[in-house]
């Protein structure tokens, strides 16, 4: 897939036109068209580009460009603040009811991932406003849809009302909200059938259960992956229903998801979460400013930082960073940080979101059980040689025992006993910049497969720009 | 299954007449809204501009058709049209869908029925993402190969998703046919090679094998697919005899990306159009079959056991550009 980066894209525009002292009207023509398409690749609807090309080109013809010496910067600077001004600044939150029961109804296309986002719901709602969920089965027309959403319930611990698929679903939402008072659950969560936006029967059918259940929130359920017609479903289940968010789901693939421009450029519809994985904690709180970069095809260093921040005990880091100082480290630090930035998710995820390094990840491997056989190698070590990891660097026959103890290689072993020297030196040099260590140790070192410079191009990009 | 009596009589009455119904039926939004489009741009505008071709490119974008399928197609429009040297924009109509036959067909001729073997077990495996309807497409090619005399057999390979297997059985049991399982969370492969060795000891025709979906970013779900395959072509040498692909119609430029990392992964024979019954124009098809050259099976027109077509580019392409009175 030729996704080159918007700023790639404008680069290559820009060379173009190289030989010229300054640019002109034509060249910003030149450049919109590259950005048109960059929006146009991403899925962006063709309505709100033309839109929003214009407003982009009204900026760009201002002397900012056209005297700069780096106009392509300059557009993609335009291009990056329009965008973000227009998916919003900040996170919308959840409308949760203070005194009484919060009601959600989700809807949306068919395979969009509305029965396994009101699972996730019910688990992220309950563990961050520490209330009582209820699941309410009104899917009664595919095949097990009730029996999905009860699995979902076993699984997460939340109880599913179901009455099979022989009541209306209008009767089950009844009936799930009075048994969600009988049962003190301050949460429901309503899962509703698939429907095409054009078939009336079905949308009347929700603006029933709307009535009925009169929700605090209607969530709509959107595929990431969506093309032009986002926009037509957004407006349509919005005009029934009067939506107040959008999920937008499967954003783990690798689309570049320009279905939540669309959306919130054409509806203003906020996205309030989006879906990143089938396991049912993989729910987070969309961050519309982020998703600029993503659109343009450019990496998203913020979630890469929360994701660092969330997961990494600051008392812990500070604690390693004093070992490192005096020179102590030794395999319980390893094992300690290769535990944080597991925590953190995939390693192919993580680098995915360091500005460009998208593209030239979709063709590298990266062996997620490295780390397991890391982990193998270092169970084998004795306390002793854990604690004192010269111990193993100078002895044969140690190395062979931890290699038999393993399962791995001879070769896997020493070669993970001089990474870790290697490593060790490389921190030492590092102190000075501690703030960042986390990031760097985590880099480089774990995944050998990766071809170092490639991680360092990664590096340098985000280093300067962002603050920490 | 007095059901489905009533759709085979009426079937074998007006086979054909029906078919294009569904068609027209199916696509009615996609060609309204493309035929409008087309016409009000071939009214505006008195004479072939440069403005003509990029509102052009606009409609072929609006039906996610790739965007560099759409770009190379209009250039090449745009150098036709100087060949044949005409004036209006009414014109240019015929050679737009000329050149939509020609994009697709590649002067080769593209053969949509399913590669299945005269005398011996045929194994078709469905890939695809999460949530574009391959359990459903599955039931629905179940219920066309009965019609057509066939025996067939399912296997519950999806053994990730919460309920995907029960959703399999449930059609299992509307068809009345078997349905091969595993419990949750067993290795799909081996839900398929029981299957296999069900398929042999009970001579079944046909084996349908339902997968779970997966990102075609997922390294490890994708290597999943890989094994799946190879115990597939362990037991029955020459298969799996079609690989196919299955896509939503609402899908957008990704759509590109799924094509090709399942084709990387397995041999892709062809793509299953799922929900071309919305406001959906499924265009990616053309560009997935532009770039990486996979044929389309069949399409899903609708949310019934036989709304599902083998695929007409005739029908399609009409569908999308072509007269109203199709």
């Amino acid at each position: 897939m030729p996704f080159e980066s918007l700023s790639e894209r404008l680069g290559m525009a820009l060379r173009r036109l190289t030989g010229r002292g300054r640019i002109n009207e034509n060249d910003i023509d030149e450049m919109m068209k590259e950005v048109r398409v960059s929006l146009l690749e991403a899925d962006v609807n063709y309505r709100v580009v033309k839109a929003f090309i214009k407003d982009v080109k009204e900026k760009a013809l201002g002397e900012r460009v056209m005297k700069s010496l780096t106009p392509g910067d300059q557009v993609l600077k335009i291009v990056d603040e329009e965008l973000k001004m227009l998916m919003g600044e900040e996170a919308t939150p959840i409308n949760m009811n203070p005194n009484g029961t919060t009601v959600i109804l989700l809807a949306g296309l068919q395979g969009s991932g509305k029965t396994t986002h009101a699972g996730k719901l019910a688990a992220y709602l309950r563990k961050t406003y520490n209330v009582r969920p209820l699941l309410i089965a009104a899917d009664i027309y595919r095949p097990a849809a009730v029996n999905q959403l009860v699995t979902l319930g076993k699984q997460l611990d939340v109880e599913v009302y179901e009455q099979g698929i022989l009541k209306k679903p209008e009767v089950i939402v009844q009936e799930g909200l009075a048994y969600a008072k009988t049962k003190n659950c301050n949460l429901v969560i309503i899962d509703t059938a698939g429907r095409l936006s054009i078939d009336e029967a079905l949308m009347q059918e929700l603006v029933n259960i709307k009535s009925i259940a009169k929700p605090h929130e209607i969530l709509l359920a959107v595929d990431a992956m969506t093309g032009q017609d986002a926009v037509n479903v957004a407006i349509q289940f919005n005009n029934a229903l009067s939506v107040t968010g959008c999920i937008l789901t499967k954003l783990d693939s690798d689309t570049r998801g320009g279905a939540a421009l669309s959306i919130r450029y054409m509806t203003n519809i906020p996205i309030k979460f989006c879906g990143m994985g089938e396991k049912l904690d993989q729910i987070e709180v969309f961050h519309p400013d982020r998703m600029a970069s993503r659109i343009l095809g450019m990496g998203d260093v913020l979630t890469l930082i929360d994701k660092a921040t969330e997961n990494i005990d600051e008392a812990d880091a500070m604690d390693m960073a004093e070992r490192l100082q005096k020179g102590y480290f030794n395999y319980y630090d390893f094992l300690k940080q290769l535990k944080m930035i597991k925590r953190m998710g995939s390693l192919k995820g993580l680098l995915g979101l360091i500005p460009g390094m998208g593209k030239q990840l979709k063709n590298i491997d990266i062996d997620e059980k490295k780390f397991a056989y890391i982990e193998a190698i270092i169970g084998s070590m004795t306390v002793e040689e854990r604690k004192n990891p010269d111990l193993i660097s100078t002895s044969r026959s140690r190395k062979e025992r931890i290699s038999k103890g393993s399962g791995r290689s001879y070769q896997e072993v020493n070669a993970l006993t001089s990474q870790f020297e290697t490593m060790k030196k490389q921190m030492k040099s590092m102190m000075g910049m501690d703030e960042t260590q986390m990031e760097k140790m985590a880099k480089g070192q774990y995944v050998p497969n990766m071809p170092q410079q490639k991680v360092k191009k990664g590096k340098g990009k985000n280093r300067g720009g962002f603050r920490f | 299954m007095g059901f489905f009596s009533i759709f085979k009589k009426k079937k074998k009455d007006n086979k054909a007449l029906e078919k294009a119904n569904k068609y027209r039926l199916g696509m009615e939004k996609t060609r309204n809204g493309l035929l409008n489009k087309l016409k009000g741009l071939f009214q505006s505008y008195d004479d072939i501009t440069e403005e003509l071709f990029d509102d052009l490119t606009d409609i072929f974008i609006m039906a996610d058709i790739g965007v560099e399928t759409t770009l190379d197609f209009i250039e090449e429009l745009k150098e036709d049209e100087r060949v044949e040297g005409i004036h209006t924009p009414e014109e240019l109509h015929p050679i737009i869908v000329d050149k939509m036959f020609e994009l697709y067909l590649k002067n080769e001729i593209v053969d949509t029925s399913l590669n299945l073997k005269e005398d011996d077990l045929s194994v078709l495996l469905f890939v695809g993402v999460n949530g574009v309807g391959k359990t459903t497409t599955i039931a629905k090619i179940a219920h066309r190969l009965i019609d057509e005399g066939k025996k067939v057999l399912l296997a519950a390979g999806d053994t990730f998703r919460a309920g995907a297997i029960d959703q399999l059985k449930v059609w299992g049991e509307r068809l009345g046919i078997e349905v091969v399982t595993r419990p949750e969370g067993s290795d799909p492969s081996s839900v398929i090679f029981d299957a296999i060795k069900v398929a042999k000891e009970k001579k079944y025709d046909v084996l349908l094998c339902d997968t779970a979906g997966r990102l075609q970013n997922k390294t490890n779900l994708m290597k999943e697919l890989e094994k799946m395959n190879k115990v597939i072509q362990k037991e029955v040498p020459d298969g799996p005899h079609e690989t196919l692909l299955v896509i939503d119609a609402t899908t957008g430029q990704n759509g590109l990306s799924q094509a090709e990392a399942f084709k990387e992964i397995t041999n892709v024979t062809g793509v299953v159009l799922t929900k071309l019954d919305g406001t959906s124009k499924g265009g990616i098809v053309l560009a997935i079959r532009d770039r990486y050259n996979l044929p389309i099976k069949f399409i899903g027109l609708g949310e019934k056991m036989d709304d599902l077509e083998y695929f007409d580019l005739e029908d399609y392409i009409y569908g999308l550009f072509g007269e109203e009175d199709v």
